[in-house]
């Protein structure tokens, strides 16, 4: 037994875990000076808030849990592009995408939740597939081609949404109708957890999101397919030399990272208890599968603890209002992400710590047997 | 003949952002490093820049030197944002850590730090620092009156001119020269192509390298300062995206100083456009769909895709971009 945990101990997966608790460690000392700065008399409430306001009630939970499905989604996105080479940085015009085909699937025409759900990825996929084929086929950075994608999704669904008298709200020209008034089969199900917690925020989403990250884990370590989209990221040209169509997979790439982002949105706004309102600026839920992503390693099963962990401080980075901005939270996550930026130099250092330990005591053991 | 030369001025003072921050990004990414963090580098310089107009602004002084004070300004943005980028070249360059990863952390830094700092400042839940009113260049501001009924090249010059519009175009020049005349130059693109080649002669990348951010950084802030003017209602601890653009504007370029002007004019223009419809005549009002405004809106980044994807076949980054330079690899 003993053994088993000291190789655990000393193993890679543990050292990283510990350099990102470093580094999460570090980016709440910094955001605690932060409060220190500004409010000093305030501060301990203000980071009690910070660190427990997630936990506090069952309600705030649930909205943890709530928030961080469609974060999971588009972390998962930026993630699945990372490892095959690509950035998407282009995950939030596919998550609007994906509101906008899910809310029309749903509110239009009436097709039960799943059915949205599956619209959504399908509007997110497209949105996916854009960049990938203008890369594979017209040499067109993704970064570029995904920047003006998300502006031309954005105006898109603005164009949209007023002139589709069906999906408006009774008396608004912004806002989508009410999912509970006009076809209740569209909210995703909530299998009692809404009771067990108390919320109305409360869905299966959090557990369908767990089920993909998990899926997207093993298409991405178990499957020939998964391989290759590997490969196509750790190298180009040799995956092209071992015979792998570099343009199939930067293309199937971008859609199925289009589509989990789209799911996204999907699952948001499925949720019966948020209403699309147009606004003329990127919502932050996309943007933030950049940090979920980056947080996580590109890991799908990390993309989990990660997203939740952000969606648990942001909800405490709410209960901190008024005496501080909740912005403190994004400082915080940026400087854990900053941090992370250099996590195999903590990691190096981690494990020298450790192993200098484990050779001392060695050595400590050889000379008792000599002895 | 005044709509044009409004159109046109309009869009010169919104090219202008674009072009210096894309410019600064053209030096970075020439010299191996991928800067996607200049929005956020636009945000600081533009948060310092303003709190020290706002500042001047409320003592006094800034009125009577209106135009040393922009100047001032346009140091301080330049400064805020070389040490705001210096934290992208120790995390990418001396620790060689993701490029995208630093620069990414150090966007969503700013916003945040931007509001937190002003309600710090200005009092809570106060997030605009206005900027004050006599940082344009008028026709005052050369000793005589303006007309009552401006001309066209009036109109085209004085109808919004600040300091940084002059000072983008010395920097547009000096680019030119310095990246393709000068030894300095020769260096900095040596390095964003093939890093171990330059070390073998004995240049020093790193050292390059954090030139290369350090300049990208500089006009980075500068653009951020460019933006809030031109935008016109203050800083709301926002750019807008236009760090982005303008990374779209530089591939748009094909990381030319030149084409990177042209670049950043054409999206621009078409970006100012929509604001007009309602005075060229010629432009489809789409009277029949509501929310058309939103066509318009789209009109630049679907101009610009059109035109990449035609153009893009021989489009090339600077090869040894996004890859920390190690001495001891091959």
């Amino acid at each position: 037994m003993r053994k088993r945990l000291n190789k655990i101990i000393h193993s890679h997966g543990f050292a990283s875990f510990l350099a990102s608790v470093a580094s999460i460690g570090i980016g709440l000392i910094f955001g605690f000076v932060l409060l220190l700065c500004f409010k000093s008399s305030q501060s301990i409430t203000g980071l009690g808030h910070l660190l427990f306001a997630g936990f506090s009630t069952p309600e705030k939970f649930a909205k943890v849990l709530y928030q961080a499905a469609p974060l999971i989604m588009t972390g998962l996105s930026v993630g699945f592009a990372f490892k095959t080479g690509l950035f998407n940085i282009g995950a939030v015009g596919q998550y609007i995408i994906g509101t906008f085909f899910a809310l029309y699937a749903g509110i239009i025409l009436q097709c039960p939740w799943w059915a949205a759900m599956l619209a959504a990825m399908l509007g997110g996929a497209i949105w996916g597939a854009i960049p990938g084929l203008c890369k594979a086929f017209f040499n067109v950075n993704e970064v570029i081609t995904s920047i003006m994608f998300n502006w031309i999704g954005l105006f898109t669904v603005n164009l949209m949404i007023p002139n589709l008298p069906a999906i408006l709200d009774k008396g608004v020209s912004n806002r989508t109708a009410n999912l509970d008034a006009t076809n209740a089969s569209a909210i995703i199900p909530k299998w009692g957890l809404d009771k067990l917690l108390g919320s109305t925020y409360m869905n299966i989403s959090i557990l369908l999101s767990i089920l993909i990250a998990v899926i997207i884990f093993i298409i991405l370590n178990k499957t020939t397919f998964g391989y290759e989209l590997k490969a196509c990221g750790l190298n180009k040209n040799a995956s092209i030399y071992a015979g792998i169509s570099a343009k199939r997979n930067i293309v199937l790439s971008m859609v199925i990272a289009g589509g989990l982002s789209g799911l996204g949105g999907g699952i948001y706004y499925l949720s019966g208890t948020a209403q699309f309102t147009i606004t003329k600026i990127l919502p932050a839920m996309g943007f933030n599968g950049i940090p979920v992503a980056l947080l996580a390693a590109s890991n799908p099963v990390g993309t989990i603890f990660s997203a939740l962990f952000i969606s648990y401080i942001q909800v405490g980075g709410e209960a901190m209002q008024p005496e501080f901005a909740k912005e403190i939270v994004d400082i915080i996550i940026a400087v854990i992400i900053y941090l992370s930026a250099f996590s195999l130099l903590m990691k190096g250092l981690i494990m020298r710590i450790l192993n200098w330990k484990r050779a001392k005591r060695l050595a400590a053991e050889s000379e008792e047997v000599t002895k | 003949m005044i709509v044009f030369a409004d159109i046109m001025s309009a869009a010169i003072l919104f090219a202008i952002p674009l072009l210096i921050v894309a410019l600064g990004g053209m030096f970075s990414e020439r010299s191996g490093t991928i800067n996607i963090a200049l929005e956020g580098i636009m945000i600081i310089g533009a948060l310092f820049s303003c709190l020290y107009l706002d500042s001047v602004a409320k003592s006094g002084w800034g009125e009577k030197h209106a135009q040393l004070a922009m100047l001032l300004a346009i140091l301080v943005a330049g400064a805020a944002g070389i040490i705001y980028a210096l934290l992208l070249a120790i995390a990418s360059v001396s620790l060689k850590a993701d490029q995208t990863i630093g620069g990414t952390a150090l966007n969503m830094f700013a916003p945040a730090f931007a509001i937190v700092l002003s309600w710090a400042v200005q009092g809570q839940g106060q997030t605009t620092i206005n900027i004050p009113t006599w940082i344009r260049i008028t026709q005052e501001t050369f000793g005589f009156h303006a007309s009552a009924h401006p001309g066209f090249f009036e109109a085209l010059v004085f109808k919004s001119l600040y300091l940084t519009t002059p000072i983008a175009l010395i920097i547009l020049g000096l680019t030119v020269f310095l990246i393709y005349k000068t030894k300095f130059g020769l260096r900095l693109r040596s390095c964003g192509e093939h890093p171990q080649a330059a070390d073998s002669v004995g240049i020093n990348v790193y050292k390059f390298r954090y030139i290369g951010v350090g300049i990208s950084g500089m006009l980075g802030g500068i653009g951020g300062l460019a933006f809030t003017t031109a935008a016109g209602s203050g800083f709301q601890a926002t750019v807008a995206g236009y760090g982005f653009f303008a990374l779209a504007v530089m591939i748009f370029g094909n990381w030319k100083p030149m084409r990177i002007f042209g670049a950043a004019l054409f999206f621009a223009l078409f970006k100012v456009i929509g604001a007009y419809t309602g005075s060229l005549a010629f432009l489809p009002d789409f009277s029949g769909i509501k929310s058309a405004d939103n066509i318009y809106q789209m009109l630049p980044y679907v101009v610009t895709m059109i035109v990449l994807i035609f153009t893009s076949g021989k489009s090339r980054a600077p090869k040894a971009e996004g890859i920390p330079y190690d001495k001891g690899t091959r």
